[in-house]
C-alpha cells in the first residue's frame, strides 16, 4: 500500500484563485496593445494568454487582481477596475 | 564464494555485486572501511556507480534520496552521530516512499563521545519507517543486504531498509564469508524498477504539502505496509535459500528455545556469546536457549509470542536504552504477551555492552542466573560502582 | 505540445495559493519558463514549495521534488549524479531552488557542498529577505534596519542589526564559473541569465529579488516599482561573475535610499532617523563604490 506519493502536473488548475479576488480586476481595454507580452511575463499567476496585439486577457478563474499587469503595461492599455463594475 | 574478508569489506563485495548507480557518504568511525572500499572499486573501475563524497551524513542521505527518487538504485552507510544527523532525511526517505539501503555501524551516542559499540543509534530511529534488520555475523551481513534490496524495492512495498551491524564487532572482524557471484545476486536481486521516478518525459510531483485531509492516510500506508512485510520477509527468506543454498535472516531465530525454561532475547554479534554460553550450560543439562531477533522493525511480534509463550523465564538483553523507560526490545517484547493465552512467568530487562563495555560469556551465564530472581526492567550489567561516586 | 488543447505544456500552472502580487511566484515561473520542459526542479522547505504543491494539486509542469528545508542542494546532487548513471545528464537541466533562508542560512553546508563538488546544477535563490512562509522573520538576508517578527523595532531596537550575508560572493569564492544577481524588476534579465546559466556546465548560483508584499508591507501592485528601487538605490546590485571575475553590472543613476524605504512598511520605523537612514545610504554608496554601479 502506498498512499498518496505523487501529484499530476499542472492539477493546481483545479483550485480557482480568482475567488480570492477582493475589490480590484484588470481591464484589458485592446486598443494601444503591441504585444510586448509583459502582462505575461510579469503575472505571478500565469494566468494571461495571448498572441496577437489587442488579443491579451486574463482569466479571472485565477487572476487575484494584483495589479502587475496595469504597472508594466508601456501603452497603459490595462486598467483597474472595481470589481463591481461592469465593463 | 567464500573469501577471508573484513566485515566492512564483506559489505563493499556485497554491495559490488548489487550494483548500486548511487553511493553516497560521510567518514565516520567504524563505518569508514566500507566506504572506503567501494571508493576504492570505483576508482578501479571494478564497480560502475556515481560516489559522492558529500560535506555531511545530511547531505550524504539526501543524495541518495535525490538519486532513489530518479529510479536508481542506491546505497549509503554511516554510524552513530552521523545517523542522528541524518534523522531528519531518514523519516523523509520512508514518507516518500524510497527504498534506499542503510548500513549502520552500530555505535554508541555522544555525550559523552565514545566510539564503541552499541545500538543506540539504529535504536534511536527504530520509528522513522525503516525497516531495520540486525546481523549477527558477517555473513549475516551479507546475506541481510540482499534481502533488504529484495524487499525495499518490491512495488509493493517501496519503504527503506537499514541493515545494522555491531561496529568493530563486525565492521572489523575478519571472518570467512561466502559472497555471491552476480549471476547469483541477478537471480535473487531483479534490476530495480522504479514505480515513480524524476522523469522528465513523464512530469511527477514528488514530496508534496500534505494538509490534515491527507497527512494520515500518508502515514498509515507506511505503517500498513510495514505490518505486511511481516508475511513477505519469511518468503523472501525462503527465496534466498533456494537460490543461495543457505538460509538468511528472517523475522526471529530460534537457538534451543524449544524445550527450554530460560531464554535470552537478543539482537547482533551479541548473539554469537549467547549461543556459546547456551552450548556451555546445555552441555551441563541446563535448559538454556536464546531468540535473536533478526527484523525489529517491523516489530515480529507473532514469530516473538510462537517462539516464547511456552518458556518459563525470558531475559531480554538491549544495548540500547530509552533513557527514562527501559530498553526498547524489552518493551516492544513485553507487549508481545498482553492479555495473550500464554506468556511466560518472567520476563526480564537487562542492559548491557553500552559504549563498547565487553559483553562476556560471565556477563551472559550472570543474566541466566538472575533470571531466577526478582523480575527486572532495565538492570544495567557490569556497571562499575566506584565510577558512580565521581563529584564534579 | 499538449494533444488535446494545442497548446504548449505549462510549467507552472494557475491555482496555486501564493498571495497576490507575489514576486517569487513570478520569478519562479520566469525561471522554469526560461529553463524549458527538459528540467528537473529540487525545491527547498519554503513558501514556493507551500503554495505550489498542496496534495492533490501541483503547479509545477516539470518533474518536481521537495524533501527538506535544508537539502535541494543535495537532493538534486543526487538526480545529477543519477542521470549521469543512466547515461541521461545531456540534454537535461536540473535547478535546486530556494528561498533566502532555505539558502543563506540552513542551506549553505548543502549549497556549499554543491557548488565546491562541481555538479552541472542551477541554484536559484528567491531573496525576499526573511522567513516568509513561518511569520517574517528573520534571516540572514534580510536587509539592515528591516523590521521582521524576531528582528523588531522598539524603545532600543531600530529592527535587523546586521546588513546582507554577502551569498553572491559566497558562491563566486567556491570558484563557479557563473554567480548572478536578478531581480522581478527585470523579468527579461531574470530569463536572460537563466539561459545563459544553463547553457554553462558546472555549478550555477542565481539569487533573485523577490518583493513580499505581505512581509514588506506595500501594495501588491507595487512588487515590481519596489523591485526597481532597490536596483536604483544602489541597495540590490544586479550584477554578473564568470569565471571568478565581475563580468557586467547595470549601471544606475543613484536615487537617495529614502526613496526605496518609505514604500514599505517594513522601514518604516527609521524613515524619521536620520543616523539609521545614514547607515543604509553608506551600504548602498559601498555597494555603487565596490560594483562601479554610476553610469
Amino acid at each position: 500500500m502506498q498512499g498518496p506519493i505523487k501529484s499530476r502536473p499542472g492539477s493546481s488548475k483545479t483550485n480557482k484563485t480568482g475567488s480570492w479576488r477582493t475589490d480590484i480586476k484588470p481591464k484589458f481595454l485592446r486598443k494601444n496593445c503591441i504585444a510586448c507580452r509583459l502582462c505575461v511575463l510579469v503575472c505571478p499567476e500565469a494566468c494571461i494568454s495571448g498572441k496577437e496585439k489587442n488579443t491579451f486577457l486574463p482569466d479571472y478563474d485565477f487572476c487575484k487582481g494584483c495589479g502587475l499587469c496595469a504597472v508594466v503595461c508601456p501603452k497603459k492599455d490595462i486598467e483597474m477596475i472595481k470589481e463591481k463594475d461592469k465593463e | 564464494m567464500k573469501q577471508f574478508l573484513e566485515g566492512s569489506q564483506a559489505v563493499a563485495h556485497c554491495i559490488k555485486a548489487v550494483k548500486p548507480g548511487v553511493i553516497s557518504a560521510y567518514p565516520i568511525t567504524p563505518q569508514t572501511h566500507i566506504v572506503e572500499e567501494l571508493a576504492q572499486m570505483v576508482a578501479n573501475g571494478e564497480l560502475d556507480s556515481q560516489f559522492i563524497n558529500v560535506e555531511s551524513e545530511h547531505s550524504a542521505a539526501s543524495v541518495v534520496l535525490g538519486g532513489s527518487a530518479t529510479g536508481v538504485r542506491v546505497f549509503t552507510a554511516t554510524s552513530s552521530q552521523g545517523l542522528l544527523l541524518m534523522a531528519e532525511v531518514i523519516f523523509n526517505i520512508a514518507g516518500m516512499r524510497l527504498p534506499v539501503v542503510l548500513t549502520c555501524a552500530n555505535r554508541a551516542i555522544s555525550a559523552p563521545i565514545n566510539i564503541w559499540n552499541d545500538q543506540q543509534d539504529s535504536i534511536s530511529l527504530r520509528d522513522a519507517g525503516w525497516i531495520q534488520f540486525y546481523a549477527e555475523s558477517n555473513q549475516d551481513v551479507v546475506d541481510l543486504h540482499l534481502m533488504a534490496y529484495r524487499i525495499a524495492e518490491d512495488n509493493d512495498v517501496m519503504l527503506p531498509v537499514m541493515v545494522c551491524m555491531d561496529g568493530f564487532a563486525l565492521t572489523h572482524a575478519v571472518e570467512v564469508v561466502d559472497i555471491p557471484a552476480a549471476e547469483q545476486v541477478k537471480k535473487f536481486l531483479p534490476d530495480y524498477k522504479a514505480p515513480y521516478k524524476l522523469d522528465i518525459d513523464n512530469p511527477i510531483t514528488l514530496g508534496f504539502l500534505a494538509d490534515p485531509g491527507c497527512y494520515m492516510e500518508c502515514r498509515y500506508a507506511v505503517q500498513k505496509t510495514l505490518r505486511e512485510t511481516l508475511d513477505l520477509i519469511p518468503k523472501v527468506q525462503a527465496e534466498f535459500n533456494a537460490v543461495f543454498g543457505r538460509s538468511a535472516g528472517g523475522l526471529v531465530e530460534e537457538y534451543m528455545v524449544k524445550d527450554a525454561e530460560n531464554v535470552i532475547v537478543a539482537m547482533g554479534s551479541v548473539c554469537g556469546t549467547i549461543k556459546d554460553v547456551v552450548d556451555e550450560l546445555r552441555s551441563k543439562g541446563k535448559k538454556v536457549g536464546l531468540l535473536k531477533v533478526i527484523t525489529y522493525r517491523p516489530f515480529p511480534e507473532q514469530a516473538i509470542y510462537e517462539a516464547l509463550k511456552n518458556t518459563g523465564r525470558v531475559a531480554v538483553l538491549d544495548k540500547s536504552i530509552s533513557l527514562g523507560a527501559y530498553g526498547p526490545l524489552y518493551t516492544d517484547l513485553k507487549g508481545a504477551f498482553f492479555a495473550r493465552k500464554k506468556a511466560p512467568k518472567a520476563i526480564s530487562g537487562f542492559v548491557a555492552g553500552l559504549g563498547g563495555r565487553d559483553i562476556t560469556r560471565e556477563t551472559i551465564k550472570d543474566i541466566f542466573k538472575k533470571l531466577s530472581g526478582k523480575q527486572v526492567n532495565a538492570e544495567f550489567m557490569d556497571l562499575k560502582p566506584e565510577l558512580l561516586e565521581e563529584k564534579a | 505540445m499538449s494533444v488535446e488543447t494545442g497548446v504548449e505544456r505549462h510549467l507552472f500552472n494557475p491555482g496555486h495559493t501564493a498571495c497576490a502580487g507575489c514576486g517569487q511566484s513570478m520569478a519562479a515561473r520566469l525561471v522554469i519558463e526560461a529553463a524549458g520542459s527538459n528540467t528537473i526542479i529540487a525545491n527547498n522547505t519554503g513558501c514556493l514549495e507551500v503554495f505550489t504543491t498542496r496534495y492533490p494539486e501541483t503547479a509545477w509542469g516539470v518533474p518536481w521534488i521537495h524533501s527538506l528545508f535544508e537539502n535541494c542542494a543535495a537532493v538534486a546532487s543526487g538526480i545529477e549524479a543519477a542521470l549521469k548513471y543512466l547515461g541521461k545528464k545531456e540534454g537535461t537541466n536540473i535547478i535546486a531552488q530556494a528561498g533566502d533562508g532555505g539558502t543563506a542560512d540552513i542551506g549553505l553546508q548543502a549549497l556549499s557542498g554543491m557548488l565546491e563538488r562541481g555538479h552541472d546544477i542551477l541554484y536559484v535563490c528567491y531573496d525576499n529577505e526573511a522567513y516568509m512562509n513561518t511569520g517574517i522573520q528573520r534571516s540572514g538576508l534580510t536587509p539592515f534596519g528591516s523590521n521582521t517578527t524576531t528582528s523588531p523595532s522598539a524603545e532600543s531596537a531600530f529592527g535587523n542589526p546586521r546588513p546582507k550575508k554577502p551569498m553572491p560572493e559566497i558562491a563566486n569564492a567556491h570558484g563557479i564559473p557563473y554567480v548572478a544577481t536578478s531581480t522581478s524588476a527585470f523579468p527579461q534579465d531574470i530569463q536572460r541569465k537563466v539561459k545563459k546559466a544553463l547553457s554553462i556546465k558546472g555549478p550555477k548560483y542565481i539569487q533573485i529579488h523577490v518583493p513580499c508584499p505581505l512581509g514588506w508591507r506595500h501594495s501588491p501592485s507595487l512588487t515590481i516599482p519596489v523591485a526597481k528601487l532597490a536596483v536604483d538605490t544602489g541597495l540590490y546590485p544586479v550584477i554578473e561573475y564568470e569565471n571568478g571575475k565581475l563580468a557586467a553590472v547595470r549601471k544606475i543613476a543613484p536615487l537617495p535610499v529614502e526613496e526605496y524605504l518609505k514604500v514599505q512598511g517594513r522601514f518604516k520605523h527609521i524613515l524619521n532617523n536620520p543616523e539609521e537612514i545614514k547607515k543604509v545610504q553608506a551600504i548602498a554608496d559601498n555597494n555603487i563604490e565596490k560594483y562601479g554601479l554610476k553610469q
